[in-house]
């Protein structure tokens, strides 16, 4: 079992850095090129949208994201303390977006259900949002994918 | 993140290089914008992402972004040598029915 955790302020800069870490703390388990890959644009969505969404842009914000790997299961968390989602049932529809404008197409939350094992989303107005994710390594590929 | 352009007859090839997410798209996206303007009239680009080692959702926008300005000058758009990653965002979101790939 391993853990670790990482606290960084609302930087688009930071994105590169928390998918890159993420990727270097599950080295370990010996992923395969599409199961870090998967695992690094996961990551990737939940920190972008943070930033862009959470915080609005702002770096006004901490984003805390939490990896925990347990025997071949990778579980990471990612939570900041923005604006929130008022209806999180929409929000997870495909190309559903709050910013058509700044060329966003609503495909992140899909693409981290799709490319994880596991994904949930607890949020509310005004207190923040939590994305929780899993990856289970030596699974098969499912077709879909 | 990097983009060069270059024209071959009635083709205006883009190639796109680096790890492409919401903190590098703004300079790619303008550079992208005005190479399309400036060669306008020509019949179809192809944006090449041989050379692109990641992109997540923002990719997604960043080439509907593309895909609508050239729609307006009369343009098609083409996608050539996407990775496995890049594949399998393009291919989840659909993008292949719009900017099929070469
Ligand atoms: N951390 C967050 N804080 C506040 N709102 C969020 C957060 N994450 C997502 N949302 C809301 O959920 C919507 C859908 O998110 P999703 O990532 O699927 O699409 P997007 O970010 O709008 O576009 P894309 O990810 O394709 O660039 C967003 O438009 C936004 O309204
Ligand atoms: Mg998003």
């Amino acid at each position: 079992m391993n853990e670790m955790y990482l606290k960084f302020p609302s930087l688009s800069e930071n994105e590169v850095f928390a998918r890159n870490a993420v990727a270097a703390f599950v080295l370990p388990l010996n992923p395969t090129l599409t199961e870090l890959s998967d695992v690094k644009t996961a990551v990737s969505e939940a920190v972008t949208n943070a930033i862009v969404h959470g915080y609005g842009g702002a770096a006004e914000g901490w984003i805390e994201l939490k990896c925990r790997t347990d025997g071949d299961l990778l579980e990471i968390e990612v939570a900041d303390r923005g604006r929130g989602i008022e209806d999180v049932a929409r929000a997870l529809t495909p190309f559903f977006t709050t910013l058509p404008g700044e060329e966003r197409s609503g495909m992140g939350f899909t693409i981290m259900q799709t490319f994880m094992s596991g994904f949930s989303v607890s949020s509310a107005p005004g207190e923040g949002t939590r994305v929780k994710m899993s990856k289970r390594f030596g699974e098969l590929e499912a077709n879909a994918g | 993140m990097n983009l060069q352009g270059s024209r071959r007859g009635d083709n205006l090839y883009i190639y796109l290089s680096g790890e492409l997410d919401e903190h590098s798209v703004a300079k790619v996206r303008e550079r992208a914008d005005k190479l399309i303007d400036d060669n306008a009239g020509l019949s179809r680009a192809v944006f090449n992402l041989a050379g692109l080692r990641f992109m997540d959702s923002t990719g997604i926008g960043f080439l509907i972004g593309r895909y609508k300005r050239l729609k307006k000058y009369g343009m098609d758009m083409y996608l050539e040598n996407p990775d496995a990653g890049a594949d399998k965002v393009l291919s989840i979101s659909g993008l292949y029915s719009l900017m099929p790939k070469i």
